[in-house]
């Protein structure tokens, strides 16, 4: 029962630290050109940073049940994949609201992160479609689309890198100050122990329910 | 005695292109909806009795993954009428070799299409190949390749599957959007009044690149997956 205390921990943990945060971001400084808006960032930013580590261990986990066919692997990419979809949806619905106000559009094409996360969370949107409707042997299409939505990355990121420099650029002032590092990484955190959680439960839930089948499969033998 | 890789490959190219030649399904419906998508795309983006610029890239390539996808859709359909894919795969040969077969006869099937479209796209958004015909060529080639690469082992894998027509369109087209950027915005710097061939270039080494690492995924994923 190891895993259900660190599930658990990490849930009461990450649980804290999001009742926590609205007070850590409020007490950060206020940024004087964006105003309010920016405090969207320290959910953003770790949300984006969670759903693409997490498309990568979808990848790494697929092309391990692509190789060797172990259970495991399999739903560990399943998991990591609805988490992709999951933490995509809070990174492209905070990402038009600010960008509505710092650059007074909703969807701004020269953005790099912005298009290449709309591409990723397209891949694994089409990840589940298949897992759902493919049939039997959808884990190993599934699997293949887990390996080239990974390998697709980084080509993504980088022609839209090249094709954003035909449009006008939108220059971001990043440089962040160390006050509002503290509050960056405590959100970080909060959603590193949520993803974490998630993941955990999800592949027990697969488990489970992989569990399940095979006993309904030796009753009707 | 088993045939080496590449002249297995060629054998079940030539076979799907003497099946092809024989019927010529694949090719009259293909190009004649590619030339039905650019009709469409034209009647959208002639505006004033003049074409956009820019909108001749966008129409080639777009009539081209349209017409790609059913191309796919329709050649593994073909294989599974009567359990031939699963034939094949029985056969003791590379089985990657099977993939590169498939590629080679889908490759032919696009060209047809390209030599018909790229004319028509010419014709009808009064654009000039001069000086450039060798630098568009290359980047539909490569295009292409990457393109029906993905296409081709998500084809092949989908081929019993439930939905395929859908999903394969579905999984396609966001994997291949390095491609579509690359093509249209490398196509998009060659037809215009003063064509910029280094920016062409740079996307037709983005589209080498795509195909070195895509192509070799695929054919080991095909490998894995066709196993059972």
């Amino acid at each position: 029962m190891g895993q259900t205390r660190l599930v658990a921990a990490l849930l009461l943990f990450g649980a804290a630290l999001f009742a926590a945060s609205p007070f850590v971001i409020d007490a950060a400084p206020y940024e004087s050109t964006m105003g309010l808006i920016q405090r969207i960032f320290y959910y953003h930013v770790p949300a984006a940073i969670v759903m693409f580590a997490s498309a990568f261990v979808c990848g790494i986990a697929s092309a391990i049940y692509l190789a060797n066919r172990s259970p495991r692997a399999d739903r560990v990419a399943i998991a990591a994949a609805e988490l992709v979809v999951l933490f995509g949806i809070i990174v492209l619905v905070t990402g038009p609201l600010w960008a509505r106000k710092a650059w007074g559009v909703w969807w701004e094409w020269g953005d790099v992160r912005l298009v290449t996360s709309l591409v990723l969370w397209l891949i694994f949107v089409a990840y589940m479609m298949l897992r759902r409707f493919a049939g039997p042997g959808s884990d190993v299409l599934a699997a293949a689309v887990g390996v080239f939505g990974m390998a697709n990355v980084p080509f993504v990121y980088w022609s839209v890198n090249v094709w954003r420099t035909l449009h006008p650029k939108t220059t971001v002032v990043r440089t962040l100050a160390p006050e509002m590092l503290i509050p960056f990484y405590w959100c970080f955190a909060a959603f590193v122990c949520l993803y974490i959680a998630l993941l955990l439960l999800r592949v027990r839930l697969e488990k489970s329910r992989n569990e399940l089948e095979a006993v309904y499969a030796e009753i009707e033998d | 005695m088993t045939p080496g890789f590449f002249r297995t490959a060629w054998i079940v190219a030539r076979k799907d292109l003497v099946v092809e030649a024989r019927s010529r399904e694949l090719v009259y419906t293909t190009v004649f909806f590619a030339v039905a998508v650019v009709l469409i795309f034209s009647f959208s983006f002639v505006v004033d009795a003049k074409p956009l610029t820019d909108a001749a890239a966008g129409i080639l390539w777009v009539a081209l993954a349209f017409s790609g996808t059913l191309a796919l859709g329709r050649t593994f359909e073909r294989e599974r009428q009567s359990e031939t894919l699963k034939a094949l795969l029985l056969a003791p040969v590379d089985r990657s070799a099977l993939y590169l077969g498939k590629l080679i006869g889908m490759l032919a099937i696009m060209s047809m299409v390209v030599a018909v479209v790229v004319p028509l796209v010419v014709v009808l958004f009064r654009v000039s190949l001069d000086g450039v015909f060798w630098h568009l060529l290359a980047l539909l080639v490569t295009g292409g390749l990457g393109f029906a690469g993905v296409g081709t082992l998500f084809g092949a894998m989908l081929n019993r599957s439930q939905s395929r027509d859908v999903l394969l369109p579905v999984v396609l087209y966001p994997l291949t959007v390095p491609v579509m950027i690359a093509g249209v915005s490398g196509t998009a710097a060659l037809l215009t009044a003063e064509p910029n061939l280094p920016r062409a270039e740079v996307w037709l080494s983005m589209l080498v690149l795509f195909d070195a690492v895509f192509l070799t995924l695929a054919l080991w994923v095909f490998d894995a997956v066709m196993a059972e």
